[in-house]
């Protein structure tokens, strides 16, 4: 299993260093809707887990998905 | 918590009359200020049009929708634009432009998102999108087409396209194999009404292709002016997606750039619901009264939604009638209605008429 820094930096095309608890969704042109699509199909196949609607709206920050993925048992 | 907070923060369809005039009209008073404190144009407007404040969801003064190509409309600094939204403007027609902070955008996601649970539920599904891939490639600029179906894949997953890029032809090996892929499960497809028609339906049946998906559902939307050409009804559109695609519940919505998020969707009972942050209000063309059930008119659209931008209450260039309220077969709260099409003389558009059909 990657580690969450890395599914992000992966699925964003960032640097795994810029993958921080406080880095938002929308405040870097590589974390826009479509790649937030591809993060949530990694995070799934990663954690071996389905995420319903309201969680991929939750997902504003790398923190914020932390938090979300501890509702799935899932310590990131 | 303000009245909108508290709005948006309740469940889409279960506001019975007497409180949702109270929350909604608080909420729309309250957007009327915020856009007058902070948005010049609209404060001119208002004084030009001799608005004093009142409460109410009727009382809401409204700008005509096309203001929005006209002026550019909005009530935040620059520095707090996040996004700006384009109609999709056909050759020759100037596209509204509407300008969205963080705030008001994820205000959007959150209402959509309200609203097509209550029809696919939570759970995402395995889902078509009715398009060619090439819809959502151009990450720099969206068509409104492509922002709306970006819009939608949140809401699926294991994401497919039923048409190839370049001819927009069937790819029958992908549907097939995304048939075969969740066989037994139900899906959700998407696509833009016009598209559904021309390129997947007839398309299906030029090939005498007859698909299967039980307990699917289609959502479409984008306007009926191409079809409405083409005397394609809602009931025969329905009739066909369900014998030729399998598609066991089709829902069509209606809804426009300038208000996204608060759209109206079509229920099993085959009626347009307003959800409990937005309203519909029907209107005399001759003297603008409000309407009562049954009586045609024009369509006034108000919402909860737009914060960075004056548009909480829009005349729309359409013809309506209202079928009833808070008594629709569904079990939904609210108003319900039927759209009758545009006004005479009011420029063609609709995202889902971008893509001009070659001559056949």
């Amino acid at each position: 299993m990657k580690s969450l820094a890395a599914v992000f930096a992966e699925s964003l095309m960032i640097d795994p260093a810029s993958v921080v608890d406080g880095l938002a969704y929308q405040s870097i042109k590589e974390w826009d809707s479509v790649a937030h699509m591809v993060l949530v199909t990694a995070l799934e196949d990663n954690y071996g887990i389905m995420l319903d609607t309201d969680d991929i709206i939750a997902m504003s920050s790398v923190a914020k998905v932390r938090e979300i993925l501890a509702k799935y048992d899932v310590a990131a | 918590m303000s009245a909108r907070d508290e709005l948006l923060a309740s469940p889409p369809f279960a506001l019975a009359v007497a409180e949702k005039s109270r929350l909604l009209g608080a909420a729309l008073a309250e957007l009327t200020a915020h856009h007058a404190a902070n948005c010049p144009p609209f404060a001119s407007i208002l004084a030009a049009a001799g608005h004093s404040p009142a409460s109410g969801i009727e009382a809401t003064p409204f700008l005509p929708v096309r203001l929005f190509k006209e002026l550019a409309l909005k009530s935040i600094p620059d520095a707090d634009l996040f996004k700006t939204l384009t109609s999709s403007g056909t050759t020759g027609q100037v596209p509204s432009r509407i300008f969205l902070d963080v705030g008001t955008a994820q205000a959007q996601a959150r209402a959509l998102a309200a609203i097509t649970t209550s029809f696919i539920g939570k759970d995402r599904r395995p889902m078509l999108i009715i398009d060619h891939p090439g819809v959502v490639k151009d990450r720099t600029s969206f068509s409104a087409r492509g922002a709306g179906i970006l819009g939608m894949m949140t809401y699926g997953r294991a994401h497919a396209y039923a048409l190839r890029d370049g001819d927009m032809a069937l790819d029958v090996e992908a549907i097939r194999a995304f048939a075969d892929a969740h066989r037994g499960k139900p899906i959700f497809a998407f696509g833009f009404t016009f598209m559904v028609w021309k390129y997947f339906l007839q398309a299906l049946e030029a090939a005498d292709i007859t698909l299967d998906f039980p307990g699917s559902v289609l959502i479409h939307s984008g306007g009926w002016k191409k079809l409405e050409d083409e005397a394609v009804s809602n009931e025969h559109f329905k009739a066909v997606a369900r014998q030729r695609a399998g598609f066991e519940h089709v829902h069509n919505f209606y809804g426009m750039v300038e208000q996204v998020g608060s759209v109206f969707m079509e229920c099993e009972a085959g009626r347009l619901h307003a959800p409990s942050f937005a309203d519909v209000i029907i209107r005399s063309p001759l003297d603008w009264r409000v309407l009562g059930l049954g009586e045609e008119g024009i369509i006034q659209v108000v919402s909860a939604i737009p914060m960075s931008y004056p548009g909480h209450s829009l005349l729309t260039e359409d013809r309506g009638i209202l079928t009833g309220e808070d008594d629709c077969p569904c079990g939904r709260m609210g108003k319900t209605f039927r759209v009758l099409g545009r006004i005479p003389a009011a420029e063609m558009r609709g995202c889902s008429d971008t893509h001009t059909a070659r001559a056949a």
